[in-house]
């Protein structure tokens, strides 16, 4: 197969399959977290579970300070890998032409050297989060190989697609095959892994936000 | 008349040594050679014999011979009354029917294992090779017959070169290119659709000039043509590293030479000497008249996607594929809660009293 055949595999079957995994697996898995339900809350309220959860959907989203104070690079550099990952994936013109194709939307595109070196800050601090773990030793016990799967096809997009654009170590067209491939290893695993927080992190923190806003305290 | 030197034939035909050394030093930039290159061009063209070129025209369109037709550099008169002897072309003889096979037979005879063949056009080989026939004799035979006494094959255009249009899905005639009926002599591919002019006028003065084919890439075509791809040598490709792109055709980005990518411009997959030859006589190009590259001198063009669908976006329709998916997705989620919840009621009737002594510690 040559470079010509894997990127018509890539744009072709490869991204089907990989579509319907991701829409189909992150849609079953969020309906099945969310039929789960819980028990009925038999005390009576003592705050809004709706403004609880509104509220903890957004603050969250902000550091907690005495995890900040403990552990400052950690935190940053978990700022800085998901500003730059989200810069990347959403004002890339290439990839704007990709959601444009799907959802019918167009926005303006970053100019590509911009996006360049926040790829290249995303890479770097890709690297960082794994050193950091590996480096602490409560993360490193609370580790499992399922967190690794994810770190790494995480850092494959990114880095294939830095590589692409620099023209980097393999000719262009079987580095962009290489590039659509890894986001497709990332679609589909993104369901069955930790990586399905890219969604159901608001779920979530409404679920934590509601039940401590009708308690009344903050989550 | 094939005995006469280069040299000999140019003078004789009134060509001045300064009008030679103009058309060496043009082969040598074309080619991307150093300039020290010229003077050993001139010396080895000056010695070179005019090789026996037979021309075969298979499943085609004849595009490449008007494109061929249209060299500048050299001309195409040049080429044909000066530096080869063009012995068989179908569109070009005078000569037909058996006249014209015969000029091929006789070629043949007399510079077997010398002359050079040109191919454009795939290769049938399904219905026993029915599809494309000529003087009753099917492309298969007559490649297989020619290319025995070859000393090098140049597959000119696409289809000759990987299939092209004919070997597009499905295929209907069982389409194949040259190389994958020869494996034994030595084969440059000049693909494109069709290949620029003085693309197929260098590869031959190369060979002239050298007496062996020019280096080639894994897809066998000469570095010097083939090296880059469209958007590195793009004039439009400042516009694409601002992220400016036009939109329609008929947009304001269009009218202001934007970049092309998100109209489907190819150019970033396509190796090809377009943006730095360019077209007739340098006057333009695709990208240069507004319509983005369709990587016509890549493998199997034809059947990657839309012409007009950017390289980032899939084949298929996206917006259809979410929905199917999201409807599957949700169907199998609510499949899968009334499971959940079957088993959570079945759990809570069937709830076992445990007493402290089943809440034994495992070591």
């Amino acid at each position: 197969m040559d470079a010509n055949e894997l990127l018509a595999f890539a744009r072709g079957p490869a991204f089907d399959i990989a579509l319907i995994v991701f829409v189909g697996g992150i849609l079953l898995r969020l309906l099945e977290v969310l039929s789960l339900g819980h028990k009925r809350d038999l005390s009576a309220p003592r705050g809004s579970g709706v403004q609880g959860g509104l509220r903890t959907v957004f603050d969250r989203t902000l550091p907690r300070k005495t995890v900040f104070e403990k552990e400052p690079l950690r935190v940053i550099n978990g700022y800085v890998f998901h500003v730059g990952f989200l810069i990347v994936l959403f004002f890339y013109g290439p990839h704007i032409a990709l959601f444009q194709s799907g959802l019918g939307l167009s926005w303006p595109a970053l100019p590509s050297g911009l996006i360049d070196a926040v790829g290249a800050i995303t890479i770097i601090s890709l690297l960082a989060a794994l050193v950091i773990r590996l480096n602490n030793k409560v993360m490193r016990y609370l580790s499992t190989p399922g967190d690794y799967v994810a770190w790494l096809v995480t850092l494959l997009p990114v880095l294939t697609g830095y590589l692409a654009y620099n023209h980097l170590l393999l000719p262009y067209t079987l580095m962009l095959a290489l590039h659509l491939l890894s986001v497709e290893l990332l679609m589909i695993l993104a369901p069955f892994s930790k990586l399905t927080h890219m969604f159901s992190f608001a779920s979530a923190r409404w679920y934590q936000g509601f039940k401590a806003g009708r308690r009344g305290v903050t989550s | 008349m094939n005995d006469q030197t280069l040299g000999e034939r140019l003078r004789q035909r009134g060509v001045s040594r300064r009008g030679f050394m103009k058309y060496c030093a043009a082969t040598a930039s074309m080619m991307a050679l150093p300039p020290m290159m010229i003077p050993k061009i001139a010396a080895a063209l000056e010695q070179a014999q005019r090789p026996s070129v037979i021309w075969m025209s298979f499943q085609e369109c004849t595009a490449c011979t008007e494109s061929l037709t249209r060299s500048h550099a050299p001309t195409v008169e040049n080429l044909i009354f000066d530096y080869i002897s063009l012995d068989y072309h179908h569109t070009l003889q005078a000569a037909s029917g058996d006249a014209a096979e015969h000029a091929r037979e006789e070629a043949m005879k007399e510079h077997w294992g010398e002359y050079l063949v040109l191919v454009d056009g795939s290769i049938p080989l399904g219905s026993d090779g029915a599809y494309s026939t000529i003087a009753g004799i099917s492309n298969l035979d007559m490649l297989k017959e020619v290319a025995e006494g070859a000393a090098a094959i140049v597959s000119i255009g696409t289809c000759a070169a990987y299939g092209g249009l004919p070997m597009a899905d499905p295929n209907p005639t069982g389409a194949v290119a040259v190389e994958d009926i020869i494996t034994d002599k030595p084969i440059v591919n000049v693909p494109g659709c069709p290949p620029i002019p003085t693309v197929i006028t260098g590869v031959l003065a190369h060979f002239l000039t050298f007496g062996r084919l020019p280096e080639l890439d894994s897809l066998k075509r000469p570095k010097a043509f083939y090296g880059q791809n469209i958007h590195d040598r793009c004039y439009r490709r400042p516009f694409y590293e601002r992220g400016q792109f036009a939109e329609t055709f008929d947009d304001e980005g269009a009218r202001k030479g934007w970049c092309l990518f998100k109209l489907g411009c190819k150019g970033p997959t396509t190796y090809n000497a377009c943006a730095t030859a360019r077209w007739n006589q340098g006057v333009s190009w695709p990208v240069e008249a507004g319509h983005g590259c369709i990587g016509c001198s890549e493998p199997r063009f034809w059947d990657a996607g839309s012409f007009y669908n950017a390289l980032s976006v899939p084949y298929a329709d996206v917006g259809g594929t979410i929905l199917t998916a999201g409807a599957a997705g949700l169907a199998v989620g609510a499949a899968a809660a009334v499971i959940n919840k079957a088993r959570k009621s079945s759990a809570t009737s069937h709830r076992e009293t445990i007493t402290v002594n089943d809440l034994t510690k495992e070591s």
